[in-house]
């Protein structure tokens, strides 16, 4: 049995294959089916986010597991071929699986260390594997804690402080161009989280009027009821630009998608009207040349990090907290995780009833004193016979239901039943999570729902 | 008592112009507060001074170079503290009070005139003020432009320092500058009306063509276009400020002009 991960994120692959493979809410039931189809895959989770995607899985073999995950993935989206997505995968398994998913879930691994949303994103694709039947016993354990795990780093660090206060950075930042909010209009040009942020910032600002583009259009229709603005399709970009004052980009694209010419001509159309401009997003999608066009100013992440002008070294140690935080927990997850395979819990089984064996005969023969060899043969015997019949149905079962989709839940059953994990693995964990899966994400700033 | 009390006001404008300008590189709040109040203290004792020589000899100060210099420099002081108070920008007075400090020092330095010429004609008097309040709007102008210009260098070359997080946004600063061009621009054309007129009827023709006159003129015909290119062709922001700081400059050197040419009462028009 192995825990696995294939995916892609925004360092090794562009946005547009991690659009590709998007799948949207109303095809997600049938991506489902397609996922638990594959004979090997036991329990499997979907993380879809604009930055990444990834499939995690429980899997009998991995690698079998592996080319499973990439069929699936490839056969997202008709014009895509395992040439197109392989040089862009990585590929975890075990602890390795299960500490990814923490870092991915304490905002360690995004592209603004700390940003808020990927936790509730996480619980979201967490959800989704319930209602779709994926998750068992082994996910539900990994990925709660992974969502324990993200939220103790975000209450226990400063990490999550300094992505808000990046992305509020540009609403300050606006304000020394323009003193009324009010009266702007903004455009957002894709879909990046920090972008989204920034552009809630906004809203929450008042300004005027919103309009939301993206390369896929029902991303930009979807965030524009979000925003309650106004979606422009991707080609007409360029002629909404003079519309505007403040330009947020997070499209998260390889390539500039605004250049220089193009704020020269909106500049010129606004009577040199300034304009105002964020790219959030690495690599950069606004052509840095725009800061040699007169009236518009434009500024990258680390202007707003720069603007914020908290202490690097400070940043960097809070970080250093959290990913010792998570490696902790990754060490206790996984001795978790190891024990519920069939054999060693056989093997920990009979040595605990061997163990209670050899300790009830020491008491017994000393009580008795001398005994002859026969009687002592007798009564080891009885011993034995009494611990093996016992244990003849438990290992049986264990052993032919291990293979089964429940498997695991029939290991952990008799774990759990004959006392073999070490108490702390256990110690009041479930009511934790339980309290993690009823409460919400805490995100001051934005609304839960964002399906992008 | 009158001289006391104009060195006590060259005094607290001085205090106050050192101050604003220490305030522009320390993040102290409460050196903006101990200018501003060097500077109230200061107005107050300037408006008393204007007041007495009212008093003493029967008509406003204005009619000498002295006289407009402080007149100009109470009007800045006076919008400073409109402006500066209402919105909280204190650090327009970083920019104002030393405007308004060198003005009085030159109203110092100037040759000292007879100061009891009473205006031959109340067209004259009209004349002068509705050209010193014009020329206050254009120094106001100039100031927001200089500001637009800074706040406009340190945000494209990303500096967030004290100074920047001080000035007020570029939008602001814009529309200070045209707000005052809109203020000072109508006050100058009257003045220049009201001075050919006193012209007409003290030496009987309402151009006669000397210098002063025509750098009115290019003054007017200066900031005409300033305020017609906002419209027309988009001067505006920080072409509109690079020009109103030009022009202030032209105010300046009329002024330097007159100065140096006249040691003698301000002529009408």
């Amino acid at each position: 049995m192995n825990i696995i991960v294939l995916g892609l994120n925004h360092r090794t692959a562009p946005v547009e294959l991690r659009e590709l493979l998007a799948i949207q809410d109303s095809r997600m039931g049938e991506a489902f089916g397609r996922l638990m189809a594959y004979p090997g895959i036991k329990e499997a989770m979907y993380l879809g986010t604009c930055n990444r995607v990834e499939v995690y899985a429980v899997v009998d073999k991995g690698e079998w597991g592996f080319r499973q995950l990439e069929d699936f993935l490839v056969a997202t989206h008709f014009s895509l071929s395992s040439e197109d997505l392989l040089p862009h995968l990585y590929h975890y398994s075990d602890d390795k699986a299960i500490a990814h998913l923490f870092r991915v879930s304490a905002s360690l691994d995004s592209m603004v260390v700390g940003e808020p949303q990927i936790l509730g994103q996480v619980k979201e694709a967490y959800e989704l594997a319930l209602t779709h039947r994926s998750s068992g016993v082994i996910l539900n354990k990994v990925v709660k804690k992974a969502i324990s795990v993200g939220k103790s780093v975000r209450t226990n660090t400063r990490i999550g402080e300094y992505a808000v206060s990046v992305s509020y950075a540009a609403v300050e930042l606006a304000k020394k161009v323009f003193s009324n909010l009010k009266q702007r209009a903004v455009l957002l040009v894709g879909a990046g989280e920090m972008g989204k942020l920034a552009a809630q910032h906004l809203v929450n600002q008042g300004v005027k009027e919103v309009f939301i583009t993206n390369r896929n259009h029902h991303r930009a229709l979807a965030l524009a009821e979000r925003f309650h603005g106004h979606a422009v399709p991707y080609e007409q970009l360029g002629c909404h630009l003079p519309k505007v004052d403040i330009v947020i980009c997070a499209t998260g694209a390889p390539h500039y998608v605004i250049s220089k010419e193009d704020i020269e001509d909106a500049v010129h159309h606004r009577m040199n009207r300034p304009m105002f401009l964020i790219d959030i997003t690495v690599p950069r999608n606004i052509d840095p040349a725009v800061r040699d066009v007169d009236n518009a100013y434009v500024f990258d992440i680390d202007d707003l990090k720069a603007h914020v002008g908290q202490n690097q070294e400070e940043r960097l140690k809070e970080a250093e907290t959290a990913e010792r935080m998570v490696r902790e927990e990754v060490e206790s997850i996984v001795a978790w995780v190891r024990g519920l395979e069939a054999t060693p819990t056989i093997v920990a089984l009979r040595k605990k009833a061997e163990d209670i064996k050899q300790g009830e005969l020491e008491k017994i023969f000393n009580r008795l004193g001398e005994l002859s060899p026969k009687e002592r043969a007798a009564i080891e015997g009885l011993a034995s016979a009494i611990v093996n019949k016992l244990l003849h149905g438990p290992v049986v079962t264990l052993k032919s239901e291990a293979q089964s989709q429940n498997g695991f839940a029939f290991i952990e059953a008799a774990r759990r039943f004959f006392e073999l994990q070490e108490r702390e693995i256990h110690s009041g964990e479930a009511q934790i999570l339980e309290d993690e899966t009823s409460d919400v994400v805490s995100e001051e700033t934005l609304p839960q729902k964002d399906g992008v | 008592m009158p001289e006391i009390l104009s060195y006590l006001t060259m005094g607290l404008y001085f205090g106050g112009t050192l101050l604003f300008l220490l305030y522009l590189w320390h993040r102290s709040e409460v050196i903006s507060k101990i200018s501003l109040l060097a500077t109230g203290l200061g107005f107050f004792s300037h408006t008393a001074t204007l007041i007495m020589a009212m008093v003493s000899t029967g008509h406003f100060p204005i009619m000498t170079f002295k006289d407009a210099m402080s007149f100009f420099a109470w009007g800045l002081v006076l919008v400073f503290l409109m402006v500066g108070l209402k919105r909280g920008l204190e650090v327009l007075g970083a920019f104002i009070l030393p405007l308004a400090f060198l003005s009085l020092v030159s109203a110092t330095l100037a040759p000292h005139e007879a100061d009891s010429i009473a205006p031959v004609f109340q067209t004259v008097w009209v004349h002068v003020t509705l050209s010193i309040l014009g020329t206050i709007g254009f120094a106001v102008a100039f100031v927001a432009g200089l500001m637009y210009v800074m706040q406009e260098r340190l945000l494209k070359s990303k500096q967030f320092n004290v100074l920047y997080f001080k000035l007020p946004p570029l939008d602001f600063l814009d529309s200070l500058n045209q707000r005052s061009i809109l203020f000072g621009f109508p006050l100058l054309t009257l003045g220049i009306l009201t001075g050919a007129v006193s012209a007409q009827l003290t030496i009987g023709s309402y151009l006669s063509w000397n210098s002063e006159q025509i750098w009115a003129l290019i003054t007017w015909v200066f900031y005409f276009a300033v305020l017609m290119g906002r419209v027309t062709v988009g001067w505006r922001a920080k072409k509109a400020a690079y020009l109103t700081i030009v022009g202030f400059a032209g105010v300046i050197l009329t002024f330097v002009g007159i100065l140096l040419k006249n040691h003698q009462p301000l002529s009408p028009l």
